[in-house]
């Protein structure tokens, strides 16, 4: 177990070294500078703007002075916000972010285990029929056409809800079903399946047999069981929320860091984008190994080698 | 196209490595595909829309990119089927267009994944021991990485460069990038990431294959080791791989229509229905019609693809049914 811990560990840091020397090289590989503009600036100001960002060191001193940084979590200023560092402006879109992430993964467990468990209980009748349809859509929906769809009807056709910015809870409601629904589709399915399995195994007939009500049996026997495997759908999950907020603030003008990140890259704003995927990457690894460890935790019949 | 030439013979080779007759095998599999109705209505639509994408120079009523400003944001109906977007531009025309771009990065995506994922994963299984771990290794680091954080920066990466700066094979590159309206470099984008997970699945098979009985015969009988990995051991792990592989096609459609639609995708004009839908959302509000097309046939063709391969999945190998 430890042994495993410590190579998922080390196997990490080798990804996020090899992703930070990729972003490196390529960023700074790039055509056009951080500084060209429709009007040219007089070289004077830019050799000076290089000066001031250590843009004038060679190649190799500019990867140490960005690792040593990136170790610290300083990766500089950005350029285009000049008072900003990188950090700040992590610091102020990711929790809009993070917020819309929870919202929609909370809609995506509430919406998505119910309706696995009651599709597995009334197998191959109509409702498990639409349970498994909803399964298949709603992995065929993702954000990006989804968010136009539900702008199109609830923002648009109906007047239901509001469909930019983020200032009240009625804000939040279309970009936490963009986000959720997808999710919750996938829940759904593997639920439905693990439910399928566990609810034929014998310690289920025992708990009936002794006379247990049909709630207990299969909220309390058969739940806990059947939501094992879900648990490995936690990293994908996550990495779907980091990669779908992207295009969900920006179809809703969510003052996220998706959108932000999607903008710097526009902007060829260097430090915000190696900044910022370097965050995306490592959250989206830490979030995989915690994922496999509370697995090896809540199965322990799983041996991990 | 070596890969999926081989597809529709994966059964046939299959069957022949067992004792049952290739024919009925083949032929369960057909009939258990043609029970699945959903299924048998997602291909048909799929070959409809290989069809129309081919045959868009023909069926299209408008080249894609002639412009008529008189005509923009005209509504369904008249000359203009489906509506004209913002530069008065056919929407059907470019639709029909832009299938050929999402239909050509599913086809590259899997053709890169069978020839270099299972290519890969195959080798290591094989060779198993210390290269095995090594080459697994490796896997492992690229993996860990989000595909499309890194799919977002080579794109960035390409992008950013102009055929004119570059000499040598770069600028060939760039020049055959244009002429194929951007595709070659999505390409390779997807590429950099589809391989890994086969490459995953095919060691595991081929480690499991290396175990049976049929493939020590094989060695037995002195069979060399590329003979080995293609005679005996690719047949046999083909199917588990094609049914891993459907079901990651749409994300490679998903993955274009996505890098279109923040600009990192094809060159305009090229039609893309990711292009089409950020185009749309700029006027969404006025002219709804404009964004609902593309989103409704893109919506449709993952859905095709999805429940195609599920039937495929189900009827390759029912065990691996959800119920």
């Amino acid at each position: 177990m430890a042994a495993f811990i410590v190579r998922r560990l080390i196997n990490m840091m080798v990804a996020l070294f090899v992703l930070a020397t990729l972003i490196f090289f390529m960023t700074r590989a790039l055509p056009g500078g951080p500084f060209d503009r429709e009007k040219p600036l007089p070289p004077e100001i830019v050799k000076n703007l290089e000066a001031h960002y250590g843009l004038d060191q060679s190649l190799g001193r500019q990867y140490l002075d960005f690792l040593w940084g990136a170790v610290r979590g300083d990766f500089g200023p950005s350029y285009s916000s000049r008072n900003d560092s990188v950090m700040a402006l992590i610091a102020r879109h990711l929790p809009v972010s993070a917020e819309l992430g929870v919202w929609s993964l909370l809609f995506a467990v509430a919406l998505g285990i119910p309706l696995g468990v009651v599709a597995a209980y009334y197998h191959n009748s109509p409702l498990d029929m639409a349970a498994t349809f909803f399964a298949v859509a709603g992995r065929s929906i993702p954000p990006l056409t989804l968010a136009p769809l539900l702008i199109l009807v609830f923002g648009l056709q109906l007047r239901w809800l509001p469909i930019a910015r983020f200032d009240t809870p009625a804000h939040r409601v279309l970009p936490t079903l963009a986000l959720g629904l997808g999710m919750a589709s996938l829940i759904a399915r593997l639920a439905r399946s693990s439910m399928l399995q566990v609810i034929r195994e014998d310690y289920i007939r025992t708990a009936r047999a002794k006379g247990l009500g049909e709630w207990s049996v299969v909220f309390v026997h058969a739940l806990r069981n059947a939501l094992i495997p879900v648990v490995t759908l936690l990293g994908p999950l996550l990495a779907a929320v980091v990669t779908g907020t992207f295009i969900v603030e920006m179809f809703f003008a969510v003052p996220g860091l998706g959108r932000y990140y999607i903008t710097s890259i526009g902007n060829r704003d260097y430090p915000v984008i190696m900044g910022t995927s370097l965050l995306f990457g490592a959250m989206i690894m830490v979030m995989n190994l915690a994922v496999d460890l509370i697995y090896s935790w809540v199965d322990p019949r799983i041996r991990l080698e | 196209m070596t890969a999926s030439g081989n597809i529709p013979s994966r059964p046939a080779n299959g069957a022949s490595a067992g004792p049952h007759s290739s024919e009925s095998l083949a032929r369960l599999a057909a009939r258990r595909f043609l029970r699945n109705r959903p299924a048998v209505i997602s291909l048909i639509f799929l070959i409809l829309l290989g069809i129309s994408a081919l045959a868009a120079p023909w069926l299209a009523p408008h080249h894609y990119a002639t412009d008529d400003l008189l005509a923009a944001y005209e509504q369904p109906g008249g000359d203009y089927l489906l509506g004209a977007d913002f530069m008065g531009r056919d929407i059907l025309s470019r639709l029909l267009y832009g299938a050929r771009v999402s239909l050509a990065v599913a086809l590259a995506g899997a053709t890169i994944s069978f020839v270099v994922g299972m290519g890969y994963g195959m080798t290591s299984g094989y060779l198993g021991g210390r290269r095995d771990n090594l080459m697994m290794r490796a896997v492992d680091v690229l993996y860990a990485m989000p595909s499309l954080v890194v799919i977002i920066l080579i794109m960035v990466y390409f992008r950013a460069g102009q055929p004119e700066q570059f000499t040598g094979i770069k600028a060939l590159l760039y020049r055959w990038d244009s002429a194929l309206g951007g595709l070659l470099f999505i390409f390779v984008g997807i590429g950099i990431t589809s391989w890994l997970q086969m490459a995953r699945v095919a060691r595991g098979e081929t480690l499991a294959m290396k175990q049976r009985d049929f493939v020590e015969s094989a060695v037995a009988l002195g069979i060399g080791n590329s003979g080995l990995i293609l005679r005996h051991i690719l047949p046999n792990i083909l199917g588990p791989c094609i049914v891993m592989e459907t079901a990651t096609i749409p994300g490679y459609i998903l993955t274009e229509a996505f890098l279109s639609f923040i600009g990192l995708g094809v060159n305009p004009p090229t039609p893309s229905w990711g292009s089409m839908i950020n185009e749309g959302y700029q006027a969404m509000r006025s002219y709804p019609h404009v964004i609902l097309w593309p989103v409704v046939i893109l919506t449709a063709t993952v859905l095709a693809f999805n429940f195609a391969g599920d039937g495929l999945r189900d009827a390759l190998d029912p065990r691996l049914s959800d119920g």
